[in-house]
């Protein structure tokens, strides 16, 4: 089984990435989307956490999501890939479930 | 005998027709939920009633006013110039906690509006010098 992880919330308010990154199993995907972007920023202090989380998990990110918010592609984490709605959709079929961590 | 109409606090003599002090105390980040917005349809409305308002971005409340918002793709309003014409309701009182920006490498140059930039321990006793207080 492959999962695709989604998580929303943002990781200065929520608990969801720990969570997330505390239960899924190494390989599976996350995505991060809506104010789950914030994650996947460099400068902040959660930064190092998706960093060394790359090495376990393939980590996407929205890019309109990252754009409504003020950020640039230019902010992303190096290992960080951003994926626009074509991408969520094909994330969404090549992966045999989803968990939405909400 | 009929029992006298109970005053309204508004009503209440001695101060300037009851000019209170309001604080909008912002902690969430916008689009993700209504929190943002609703806020400011708030902070729209008080402002025609001529109170001292401050706005207050902690947390993060940071994010409304990254510059360079745009929301096309994502089909929601951006509300981040409407930040802008708050002078001209006379609401000039902005404040942004240093320790909230840092959290999330901002600077007050990633602001979209000018803004005093203010520490928690500042913030600690600004709030307690507040009338009324509204958190989003």
């Amino acid at each position: 089984m492959t999962m695709l992880h989604t998580i929303n919330k943002s990781p200065f308010e929520r608990r969801t990435l720990d969570s997330c990154l505390g239960h899924a199993r190494k390989g599976s995907a996350i995505l991060l989307l809506e104010d789950g972007i914030y994650a996947a920023l460099e400068g902040t202090v959660v930064t190092d956490k998706i960093k060394d989380a790359t090495r376990e998990h393939p980590i996407y990110v929205l890019g309109p999501d990252v754009r409504a918010r003020g950020m640039s592609e230019d902010q992303v984490i190096e290992g960080v890939s951003v994926v626009g709605y074509d991408g969520f959709v094909d994330l969404v079929t090549a992966h045999d479930n989803i968990q939405s961590w909400l | 005998m009929s029992t006298p109409m109970p005053s309204e606090p508004w009503e209440q003599p001695g101060k300037d027709p009851a000019v209170k002090k309001f604080m909008y105390v912002n902690r969430r980040a916008p689009y993700g939920t209504i929190y943002a917005l609703e806020s400011l349809e708030v902070v729209l409305i008080a402002a025609a009633f001529e109170q001292d308002v401050s706005l207050v971005f902690i947390d993060d409340g940071v994010y409304q006013l990254k510059k360079g918002q745009d929301t096309g793709e994502i089909g929601m309003k951006n509300f981040s110039p409407t930040f802008r014409a708050l002078e001209g309701y006379d609401v000039e009182k902005l404040y942004v906690e240093k320790e909230s920006l840092w959290t999330r490498g901002l600077t007050e140059d990633d602001l979209v509006v000018p803004v005093q930039v203010v520490s928690r321990e500042e913030l600690r006793e600004f709030m307690d010098q507040q009338e009324v207080i509204l958190s989003f």
